[in-house]
C-alpha cells in the first residue's frame, strides 16, 4: 500500500499547498520537494502568470490538483464549463489524481464558494456518487472524495458522516483523500470518537491525506488552516497510516502563512509516523 | 426534506445579509424567524442553538465574499472611504451573487450594477465608475488569454485596405475622464513616490488627501490601454489617435479604416501623421499585441 487505483499506483510521499507568498523561494531557490498540492481554480484561467508560474512549477516539480468547487453533493448539474477548465488543467498538468469535497455549495446556479455539510441521506449520497462518476468519466483520471469539516448537522440525516462516506466512495467506486483535521474539528463540533470515524474508513481506497491547523473557538473549532497541526491531529495521523499504510500526505496552511521552509518543515513531521508505518510493516 | 429542497432552504439562509453587527437576521428574508428555520433542518448540539450553527456559515459567507470583493476593488475603496465601499459590497452582493465556481468573477457586474445604482457612488461617481472600469480591466488582462503574437513576415504583401489585424484578447481598452491607473498605482504601492501612500505607517489622512485631489480635477480625456509583459500588467496611456485605432482593429475594421478614423478631427500635422502612425506600429508590435485576424 498504497500505490493503489485511486492514486494512479503512484507513491508520492509529503508535499505542501503552491501558495502565491512561496513563488519566489520556491523558483529562485528551488528547495526538494516531494509535490505540490495545487488549488485548481486558482489556475482554470485562460492565460497569464498564473499559467506561467505552473508551467515553471511543472519544470521542476510533481503537482497534484485539489479542487474547492466542484460540488459533488450539490443538487444542481454539474456546470459543463467548470469540468471543461479542469479538464484542460488536467492534461496540463498531468495530475495522477483529482480531488475535490464531500460536500456541496451552490444552488440554482448561485454559489456559495463554502464547502457546505451534507445531509447524510441515502437520496444524497446518490446524487453525489453519480456527479463523482460523471466527473471521472469526464477527466478521465481517477477522483477521489475529501471529506470536510462542519459545525452543523441536519435533522434528515439517516447515517453517521463516516457511514455517508463510505456509502458515497461504494457507490461511486472512488478512492478517499482522508482530511485527519477535519475528522478531528467534526468530531470536536459534533462530540464523536474522531477514532471510530478513521477506524470506519476502507483502507483500500485512501489515495492521499490532509493535516492542517485550526481555531478554537469557545463553543466550536474552526478549520482555518492558520497554525501547525496540533497533537491530538497528529495522533490520529498516526492511527489512519497504522491503517492505510504509507500515504502521499499534504500540510495545508492557507491563512497567516508562513514562511516556506516553516511550512514545509511542519509537514516532514509527518515522516516520523510515515517511518514507523514502514517498520511496523518490515516487521 | 429533498435534498434540493434543503439545499435552497439553507442556501437562501446562508446569503441573507447579516446584521450591522455582523450576526444573522432574527428574520429571514420571507419575513419568517430565522430561528424557527433554523430549528426545521438543523439539529442543535449541547454548546450551539441551530441558529448559532446556521449562523458560523451565513457569517462565513459575507466574510468570504467581502474580503473577495475588496481584494479586486482597492482603488475602488479607496476612492469611496471605507463606509461608502462595505455599504456598496453589501448592496452589490445581495443584487448579484456569484454565479460562478471562482470568485475571480465576482466583480463582473460591478460596473453594469454601479451604473444602475449611483447612489452609492455618491459625489465620485464618475469617479469611482472610472475606478471600476480599470480594476476590473486589469483582472481581465492578469490572466486572459494570449495568442502567438503576429511577426513581421505575416504582414509581408498585406494590403491595408483588406488586413484585419486582430488584438490580443487580455489587452484592454479605456477611455476614462479621470487619471485612476495613477490613482490605483498608489494605492497598491507600485509607484516609487507612492511608496509611503501604501506603507503601514501611511494614515487614512493622507489617503484622502490624495483621493480627493484626484475628485478635484476636471474631467479630461485619457486613453489607458492595460496590457501584459512577461505575465506583468501594465498601463500604458495612449493619444487618442492611438486609442482610435486600436478600438476600431479591435472592432474589426481593417487598418485602412482603422487610421482613417483616427485621423478624423485630429490635430496632429498630416505631414507628421505617417510617421506617428509607423512609430505607434512598432511600439504595438514590440509589445506584442497584435496576432493574425481568425477572419
Amino acid at each position: 500500500m498504497p500505490a493503489n487505483r485511486f492514486n494512479n499506483f503512484t507513491d508520492y510521499g509529503i508535499g505542501i499547498g503552491l501558495r502565491a507568498t512561496h513563488y519566489d523561494h520556491i523558483l529562485t531557490r528551488k528547495p526538494v520537494v516531494d509535490w505540490f498540492e495545487i488549488i485548481s481554480e486558482n489556475f482554470m484561467v485562460d492565460g497569464g502568470r498564473p499559467l506561467e508560474i505552473l508551467d515553471r512549477i511543472l519544470e521542476q516539480y510533481r503537482v497534484v490538483q485539489h479542487g474547492v468547487s466542484m460540488y459533488f453533493g450539490s443538487a444542481d448539474k454539474i456546470d459543463r464549463e467548470h469540468l471543461r477548465r479542469l479538464k484542460t488543467l488536467v492534461k496540463r498538468t498531468k495530475t495522477p489524481w483529482v480531488s475535490d469535497h464531500l460536500c456541496w455549495g451552490s444552488v440554482d446556479g448561485r454559489y456559495t464558494h463554502d464547502l457546505l455539510p451534507m445531509p447524510y441521506t441515502f437520496e444524497a449520497a446518490k446524487v453525489t456518487a453519480q456527479k463523482v462518476r460523471e466527473v471521472r468519466d469526464f477527466l478521465e483520471v481517477p477522483v477521489v472524495v475529501e471529506n470536510v469539516s462542519s459545525y452543523a448537522e441536519f435533522h434528515v440525516s439517516e447515517m453517521t458522516e463516516w457511514e455517508f462516506l463510505n456509502e458515497v466512495v461504494e457507490r461511486a467506486d472512488c478512492g478517499i483523500l482522508l482530511d485527519v483535521n477535519n475528522i478531528y474539528v467534526s468530531s470536536q463540533n459534533h462530540s464523536f470518537d474522531p477514532q471510530t470515524y478513521v477506524n470506519s474508513i476502507p483502507a483500500e481506497r485512501v489515495a492521499q491525506m490532509h493535516i492542517a491547523g485550526h481555531s478554537k473557538y469557545r463553543k466550536y473549532i474552526l478549520d482555518t488552516h492558520d497554525h501547525p497541526v496540533i497533537d491530538p491531529v497528529w495522533r490520529l495521523y498516526d492511527r489512519a497510516i497504522q491503517r492505510v499504510g504509507h500515504t502521499a500526505t499534504l500540510l495545508e496552511w492557507d491563512d497567516s502563512i508562513p514562511s516556506f521552509n516553516e511550512v514545509h518543515d511542519e509537514a516532514l513531521k509527518a515522516n516520523k509516523f510515515l517511518a514507523s508505518s514502514a517498520l511496523a510493516t518490515a516487521v | 426534506m429533498k435534498l434540493l429542497a434543503l439545499q435552497r432552504r439553507m442556501a437562501r439562509a446562508v446569503m441573507t445579509p447579516l446584521t450591522p453587527g455582523e450576526r444573522m437576521r432574527n428574520l429571514s428574508p420571507r419575513g419568517r424567524s430565522m430561528r424557527a428555520e433554523a430549528a426545521s433542518f438543523i439539529k442543535p448540539n449541547d454548546r450551539l442553538t441551530s441558529f448559532e450553527r446556521l449562523e458560523i456559515y451565513n457569517r462565513q459567507y459575507w466574510f468570504r465574499i467581502f474580503s473577495a470583493l475588496a481584494e479586486d476593488f482597492p482603488g475602488l475603496r479607496a476612492v469611496l472611504g471605507d463606509r461608502s465601499f462595505d455599504a456598496l459590497s453589501k448592496a452589490y452582493l445581495r443584487d448579484c451573487p456569484s454565479t460562478s465556481f471562482t470568485l475571480r468573477n465576482l466583480g463582473g457586474k460591478l460596473e453594469g450594477w454601479l451604473r444602475k445604482h449611483p447612489r452609492y457612488g455618491g459625489t465620485r461617481q464618475k469617479l469611482a465608475i472610472d475606478m471600476v472600469r480599470l480594476e476590473w480591466a486589469d483582472i481581465e488582462a492578469f490572466d486572459g488569454v494570449s495568442v502567438p503574437a503576429l511577426k513581421t513576415e505575416d504582414l509581408a504583401g498585406a494590403n491595408p485596405a483588406t488586413l484585419r489585424l486582430r488584438l490580443q484578447p487580455y489587452v484592454q481598452l479605456l477611455d476614462l475622464r479621470y487619471p485612476v491607473d495613477d490613482l490605483l498605482l498608489a494605492v497598491k504601492g507600485k509607484n516609487q513616490d507612492d511608496e509611503d501612500f501604501a506603507s503601514n505607517a501611511f494614515n487614512e489622512k493622507h489617503r484622502g488627501k490624495r483621493v480627493a485631489a484626484v475628485a478635484r480635477l476636471k474631467p479630461a480625456d485619457i486613453f489607458l490601454v492595460v496590457h501584459r509583459v512577461d505575465s506583468w500588467v501594465y498601463f500604458r496611456r495612449v493619444d487618442r489617435e492611438e486609442f482610435t485605432i486600436l478600438s476600431a482593429l479591435r472592432a474589426g475594421k481593417t487598418l485602412e479604416r482603422a487610421v482613417d478614423a483616427a485621423f478624423r478631427g485630429s490635430t496632429i500635422p498630416v505631414d507628421e501623421r505617417a510617421q506617428n502612425v509607423a512609430q505607434w506600429f512598432h511600439n504595438w508590435a514590440a509589445l506584442g499585441w497584435f496576432c493574425l485576424s481568425e477572419k
